[in-house]
Protein backbone atom coordinates (compact mmCIF):
# COMPACT_ATOMS: atom_id res chain seq x y z
CA UNK A 1 0.00 0.00 0.00
CA UNK A 2 1.23 3.35 -0.98
CA UNK A 3 1.67 6.39 1.97
CA UNK A 4 -1.61 8.14 0.04
CA UNK A 5 -3.51 4.74 0.49
CA UNK A 6 -2.75 4.54 4.51
CA UNK A 7 -3.37 8.42 4.85
CA UNK A 8 -6.65 7.67 2.90
CA UNK A 9 -7.68 4.19 4.86
CA UNK A 10 -7.27 6.30 8.49
CA UNK A 11 -9.76 9.03 6.56
CA UNK A 12 -12.33 6.32 6.04
CA UNK A 13 -11.94 5.00 9.14
CA UNK A 14 -12.55 8.00 11.10
CA UNK A 15 -15.70 8.63 8.72
CA UNK A 16 -16.98 5.66 9.84
CA UNK A 17 -15.90 5.20 13.50
CA UNK A 18 -19.19 7.63 15.26
CA UNK A 19 -21.34 4.69 13.17
CA UNK A 20 -19.43 1.98 14.96
CA UNK A 21 -21.19 1.70 18.09
CA UNK A 22 -24.78 1.24 16.02
CA UNK A 23 -22.94 -1.18 14.21
CA UNK A 24 -22.04 -3.57 17.06
CA UNK A 25 -25.16 -3.41 18.90
CA UNK A 26 -27.02 -4.49 15.46
CA UNK A 27 -24.00 -6.92 14.87
CA UNK A 28 -25.03 -8.27 18.71
CA UNK A 29 -28.67 -8.79 18.34
CA UNK A 30 -27.94 -10.42 14.59
CA UNK A 31 -25.86 -12.98 16.69
CA UNK A 32 -28.67 -13.30 19.78
CA UNK A 33 -31.23 -13.76 16.63
CA UNK A 34 -28.99 -16.21 14.73
CA UNK A 35 -28.73 -18.78 17.60
CA UNK A 36 -32.09 -18.70 18.30
CA UNK A 37 -32.43 -19.76 14.85
CA UNK A 38 -30.79 -22.76 15.70
CA UNK A 39 -27.12 -21.48 13.77
CA UNK A 40 -24.10 -22.40 15.68
CA UNK A 41 -21.70 -19.42 16.49
CA UNK A 42 -19.12 -20.11 13.96
CA UNK A 43 -21.71 -20.32 11.28
CA UNK A 44 -23.08 -17.18 12.19
CA UNK A 45 -19.56 -15.48 12.58
CA UNK A 46 -18.68 -16.83 8.69
CA UNK A 47 -21.99 -15.39 7.81
CA UNK A 48 -21.29 -11.78 8.76
CA UNK A 49 -17.62 -11.98 7.69
CA UNK A 50 -18.78 -13.35 3.97
CA UNK A 51 -22.20 -11.66 3.34
CA UNK A 52 -21.33 -9.10 5.73
CA UNK A 53 -24.95 -7.30 4.35
CA UNK A 54 -27.12 -6.63 7.80
CA UNK A 55 -29.80 -6.64 6.10
CA UNK A 56 -30.12 -9.86 4.33
CA UNK A 57 -28.66 -11.25 7.26
CA UNK A 58 -31.69 -10.65 9.51
CA UNK A 59 -34.13 -10.90 6.49
CA UNK A 60 -32.41 -14.78 5.91
CA UNK A 61 -32.41 -15.64 9.60
CA UNK A 62 -35.90 -14.28 10.39
CA UNK A 63 -37.26 -16.37 7.82
CA UNK A 64 -35.52 -19.67 8.89
CA UNK A 65 -36.93 -18.63 12.71
CA UNK A 66 -40.08 -18.87 11.61
CA UNK A 67 -40.27 -21.86 9.87
CA UNK A 68 -39.77 -20.32 6.25
CA UNK A 69 -38.44 -22.29 3.44
CA UNK A 70 -34.30 -22.48 2.68
CA UNK A 71 -35.42 -21.11 -1.12
CA UNK A 72 -37.23 -18.39 0.84
CA UNK A 73 -34.39 -17.40 3.13
CA UNK A 74 -31.58 -17.66 0.32
CA UNK A 75 -33.98 -15.77 -2.15
CA UNK A 76 -35.04 -12.91 -0.29
CA UNK A 77 -31.51 -12.06 0.79
CA UNK A 78 -30.28 -13.21 -2.46
CA UNK A 79 -32.83 -10.05 -4.09
CA UNK A 80 -31.06 -7.78 -1.15
CA UNK A 81 -27.59 -8.00 -2.17
CA UNK A 82 -28.49 -7.62 -5.92
CA UNK A 83 -27.61 -3.94 -5.51
CA UNK A 84 -23.83 -4.88 -4.83
CA UNK A 85 -23.58 -5.40 -8.64
CA UNK A 86 -24.37 -1.54 -10.01
CA UNK A 87 -22.49 -1.14 -6.63
CA UNK A 88 -19.35 -3.33 -7.87
CA UNK A 89 -19.73 -2.08 -11.23
CA UNK A 90 -19.42 1.53 -10.05
CA UNK A 91 -16.32 1.34 -8.38
CA UNK A 92 -14.62 -1.18 -10.93
CA UNK A 93 -12.76 1.98 -12.72
CA UNK A 94 -11.13 2.71 -9.83
CA UNK A 95 -9.95 -0.86 -9.10
CA UNK A 96 -6.38 -2.07 -10.60
CA UNK A 97 -3.92 -4.84 -10.48
CA UNK A 98 -4.79 -8.63 -11.21
CA UNK A 99 -8.03 -10.35 -11.34
CA UNK A 100 -7.76 -11.73 -8.05
CA UNK A 101 -6.82 -8.63 -6.41
CA UNK A 102 -9.88 -6.58 -7.84
CA UNK A 103 -12.19 -9.54 -6.85
CA UNK A 104 -10.82 -9.42 -3.34
CA UNK A 105 -10.65 -5.52 -2.88
CA UNK A 106 -13.88 -5.35 -3.33
CA UNK A 107 -15.49 -8.01 -0.50
CA UNK A 108 -14.86 -4.74 2.37
CA UNK A 109 -17.81 -2.49 0.30
CA UNK A 110 -21.00 -1.90 2.02
CA UNK A 111 -23.35 0.68 1.57
CA UNK A 112 -21.79 2.89 4.29
CA UNK A 113 -17.58 2.46 3.34
CA UNK A 114 -19.03 2.77 -0.28
CA UNK A 115 -20.78 6.09 -0.10
CA UNK A 116 -17.95 6.86 1.98
CA UNK A 117 -14.96 6.48 -0.50
CA UNK A 118 -17.35 7.86 -3.55
CA UNK A 119 -15.27 11.55 -4.73
CA UNK A 120 -17.80 12.74 -6.59
CA UNK A 121 -18.52 12.37 -10.43
CA UNK A 122 -18.07 8.65 -10.21
CA UNK A 123 -15.00 8.20 -8.95
CA UNK A 124 -14.21 6.25 -6.09
CA UNK A 125 -10.81 6.07 -3.39
CA UNK A 126 -10.11 2.21 -3.19
CA UNK A 127 -8.34 3.90 0.13
CA UNK A 128 -11.43 5.52 1.49
CA UNK A 129 -13.41 2.08 1.06
CA UNK A 130 -10.62 0.06 2.64
CA UNK A 131 -10.57 2.03 5.97
CA UNK A 132 -14.34 2.13 6.44
CA UNK A 133 -14.92 -1.05 5.06
CA UNK A 134 -11.79 -2.55 7.48
CA UNK A 135 -13.66 -0.78 10.59
CA UNK A 136 -17.31 -1.71 9.64
CA UNK A 137 -16.18 -5.29 8.88
CA UNK A 138 -14.21 -6.17 12.14
CA UNK A 139 -17.10 -4.75 14.05
CA UNK A 140 -19.76 -6.55 12.31
CA UNK A 141 -17.84 -9.48 12.77
CA UNK A 142 -16.75 -9.41 16.37
CA UNK A 143 -20.36 -8.52 17.57
CA UNK A 144 -21.90 -11.24 15.63
CA UNK A 145 -19.52 -13.90 17.87
CA UNK A 146 -20.15 -12.07 20.91
CA UNK A 147 -23.85 -11.99 20.73
CA UNK A 148 -24.10 -15.43 19.06
CA UNK A 149 -21.77 -16.62 22.02
CA UNK A 150 -22.95 -14.40 25.08
CA UNK A 151 -26.50 -13.94 24.03
CA UNK A 152 -28.70 -11.38 24.89
CA UNK A 153 -27.19 -8.37 26.92
CA UNK A 154 -27.78 -5.45 25.38
CA UNK A 155 -31.50 -5.81 24.74
CA UNK A 156 -33.38 -4.15 21.99
CA UNK A 157 -31.20 -2.00 19.74
CA UNK A 158 -34.76 0.02 18.26
CA UNK A 159 -35.18 0.97 22.26
CA UNK A 160 -31.92 3.02 22.33
CA UNK A 161 -33.44 4.46 18.41
CA UNK A 162 -30.32 2.81 16.61
CA UNK A 163 -32.55 1.95 13.50
CA UNK A 164 -32.44 5.89 12.80
CA UNK A 165 -28.86 5.66 12.98
CA UNK A 166 -28.41 3.98 9.38
CA UNK A 167 -31.22 6.08 7.53
CA UNK A 168 -29.68 8.94 8.70
CA UNK A 169 -26.03 8.02 8.14
CA UNK A 170 -27.20 7.48 4.67
CA UNK A 171 -29.12 11.08 4.53
CA UNK A 172 -25.83 12.85 5.46
CA UNK A 173 -23.78 11.35 2.94
CA UNK A 174 -26.12 11.99 0.51
CA UNK A 175 -26.30 15.70 1.29
CA UNK A 176 -22.47 15.27 0.30
CA UNK A 177 -22.96 14.13 -2.91
CA UNK A 178 -25.23 16.32 -4.55
CA UNK A 179 -23.96 19.14 -6.71
CA UNK A 180 -25.65 19.70 -9.41
CA UNK A 181 -29.19 19.59 -10.38
CA UNK A 182 -28.89 16.52 -12.20
CA UNK A 183 -28.15 14.81 -8.54
CA UNK A 184 -30.84 15.88 -6.91
CA UNK A 185 -33.46 14.89 -9.17
CA UNK A 186 -31.40 11.17 -9.51
CA UNK A 187 -32.02 11.34 -5.67
CA UNK A 188 -35.61 12.41 -5.68
CA UNK A 189 -36.32 9.96 -8.69
CA UNK A 190 -34.72 7.20 -7.21
CA UNK A 191 -36.72 7.86 -3.76
CA UNK A 192 -39.92 7.84 -5.18
CA UNK A 193 -39.53 4.69 -7.27
CA UNK A 194 -38.11 2.80 -4.45
CA UNK A 195 -41.48 3.94 -2.55
CA UNK A 196 -43.50 3.42 -4.64
CA UNK A 197 -42.17 -0.51 -5.41
CA UNK A 198 -42.35 -1.97 -1.60
CA UNK A 199 -45.57 -2.66 -1.35
CA UNK A 200 -45.80 -4.46 -4.63
CA UNK A 201 -42.31 -6.17 -4.86
CA UNK A 202 -40.00 -8.73 -2.83
CA UNK A 203 -38.31 -6.78 -0.34
CA UNK A 204 -34.62 -5.66 -1.80
CA UNK A 205 -35.86 -4.76 -5.19
CA UNK A 206 -37.09 -1.42 -4.61
CA UNK A 207 -33.49 -0.53 -4.03
CA UNK A 208 -32.39 -1.91 -7.31
CA UNK A 209 -35.51 -0.88 -8.97
CA UNK A 210 -34.34 3.14 -7.73
CA UNK A 211 -31.14 2.53 -9.71
CA UNK A 212 -33.43 2.86 -13.07
CA UNK A 213 -33.01 6.74 -12.08
CA UNK A 214 -29.66 6.94 -12.92
CA UNK A 215 -30.62 6.56 -16.27
CA UNK A 216 -31.36 10.52 -16.57
CA UNK A 217 -27.43 10.84 -17.12
CA UNK A 218 -27.89 9.37 -20.13
CA UNK A 219 -28.98 13.11 -20.86
CA UNK A 220 -25.96 15.10 -22.05
CA UNK B 1 -25.13 -30.16 6.02
CA UNK B 2 -26.93 -28.01 8.61
CA UNK B 3 -29.90 -25.92 7.24
CA UNK B 4 -28.12 -23.29 8.95
CA UNK B 5 -25.02 -23.87 6.90
CA UNK B 6 -26.47 -24.25 3.66
CA UNK B 7 -27.66 -21.12 4.01
CA UNK B 8 -24.51 -19.12 5.23
CA UNK B 9 -22.66 -20.65 2.10
CA UNK B 10 -25.29 -20.16 -0.83
CA UNK B 11 -26.01 -16.23 0.39
CA UNK B 12 -22.16 -16.13 1.03
CA UNK B 13 -21.02 -17.01 -2.17
CA UNK B 14 -23.81 -15.16 -4.19
CA UNK B 15 -22.48 -11.80 -1.95
CA UNK B 16 -19.25 -12.30 -3.61
CA UNK B 17 -19.80 -12.77 -6.54
CA UNK B 18 -21.98 -9.55 -6.73
CA UNK B 19 -19.57 -7.33 -4.99
CA UNK B 20 -16.47 -9.01 -7.66
CA UNK B 21 -18.29 -9.33 -10.57
CA UNK B 22 -17.73 -5.58 -11.96
CA UNK B 23 -14.54 -5.31 -10.94
CA UNK B 24 -13.41 -8.27 -12.32
CA UNK B 25 -14.83 -7.81 -15.78
CA UNK B 26 -14.01 -4.12 -16.09
CA UNK B 27 -11.24 -4.04 -13.65
CA UNK B 28 -9.23 -0.29 -13.73
CA UNK B 29 -10.53 0.13 -17.62
CA UNK B 30 -12.77 3.70 -18.10
CA UNK B 31 -16.67 3.25 -18.71
CA UNK B 32 -18.23 4.37 -21.96
CA UNK B 33 -19.02 8.09 -21.22
CA UNK B 34 -22.38 7.40 -21.44
CA UNK B 35 -22.56 4.53 -19.18
CA UNK B 36 -19.95 6.62 -17.09
CA UNK B 37 -22.30 9.15 -16.44
CA UNK B 38 -25.37 6.89 -15.22
CA UNK B 39 -22.60 5.52 -12.85
CA UNK B 40 -21.95 8.67 -11.60
CA UNK B 41 -25.60 9.03 -11.06
CA UNK B 42 -25.72 5.50 -8.82
CA UNK B 43 -24.40 7.12 -5.20
CA UNK B 44 -27.05 9.87 -5.13
CA UNK B 45 -29.90 7.51 -6.75
CA UNK B 46 -29.56 4.52 -4.34
CA UNK B 47 -28.47 6.41 -1.20
CA UNK B 48 -32.04 8.16 -1.55
CA UNK B 49 -33.58 4.70 -1.77
CA UNK B 50 -31.73 3.23 1.14
CA UNK B 51 -33.01 6.68 2.78
CA UNK B 52 -36.40 6.29 2.51
CA UNK B 53 -36.72 2.09 2.36
CA UNK B 54 -34.73 2.13 5.66
CA UNK B 55 -37.18 4.88 7.00
CA UNK B 56 -40.42 4.02 6.23
CA UNK B 57 -40.87 0.45 5.68
CA UNK B 58 -40.96 -2.35 7.32
CA UNK B 59 -40.54 -5.51 5.16
CA UNK B 60 -43.43 -4.64 2.44
CA UNK B 61 -45.33 -2.21 4.48
CA UNK B 62 -44.80 1.62 4.62
CA UNK B 63 -45.26 2.82 8.07
CA UNK B 64 -44.25 6.24 9.67
CA UNK B 65 -43.16 5.44 13.03
CA UNK B 66 -40.18 6.74 15.11
CA UNK B 67 -37.44 6.51 12.60
CA UNK B 68 -39.42 8.98 10.97
CA UNK B 69 -38.77 11.54 13.68
CA UNK B 70 -35.19 10.42 14.05
CA UNK B 71 -34.76 11.46 10.55
CA UNK B 72 -36.52 14.64 10.58
CA UNK B 73 -34.02 15.45 13.64
CA UNK B 74 -31.16 14.50 11.15
CA UNK B 75 -32.95 16.49 8.88
CA UNK B 76 -32.15 19.50 11.43
CA UNK B 77 -28.94 18.66 11.97
CA UNK B 78 -27.45 18.25 8.71
CA UNK B 79 -29.31 22.15 7.49
CA UNK B 80 -27.08 23.55 10.58
CA UNK B 81 -23.97 21.48 9.60
CA UNK B 82 -23.76 19.70 11.94
CA UNK B 83 -21.02 16.77 12.11
CA UNK B 84 -21.54 13.31 10.68
CA UNK B 85 -21.50 12.18 14.59
CA UNK B 86 -24.21 14.80 15.76
CA UNK B 87 -26.17 13.91 12.92
CA UNK B 88 -26.23 10.34 13.67
CA UNK B 89 -26.69 10.81 17.36
CA UNK B 90 -29.17 13.13 17.02
CA UNK B 91 -31.57 11.25 15.09
CA UNK B 92 -31.11 7.69 17.51
CA UNK B 93 -31.74 10.09 20.38
CA UNK B 94 -34.92 11.51 19.16
CA UNK B 95 -36.41 8.00 17.50
CA UNK B 96 -35.29 6.66 20.79
CA UNK B 97 -37.57 9.43 23.09
CA UNK B 98 -40.38 8.91 20.89
CA UNK B 99 -40.67 5.22 21.36
CA UNK B 100 -39.94 6.23 25.56
CA UNK B 101 -43.11 8.52 25.29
Amino acid sequence: MSATHVTSAGAGARAVAPLALAVGVFGMTFGVLARDAGFGPVSAVVFSATTFAGSAQFAATSLVSAGGTLTAAIGTAVLLNVRYVPIGLSVAPSLHGPAWRRAHRPQLIVDESWAVGHLGGGRYDPGLILGAGLVLWGTWVVSTGIGALAGDVLGDPERLGLDAAFPALFLALLAGQIHDRRGFAAAALGAAIALVCVPFVPVGIPIVAASAACLIGLRR
Amino acid sequence: MSDAWIVVLAIGACTVVFKALGPVVIGGRQLPPRLAGVVALLAPTLLAALVVVSTFATSRTLVVDARAVGIAAAVVAIVLRAPLLVVIAVAAIAAALVRAL
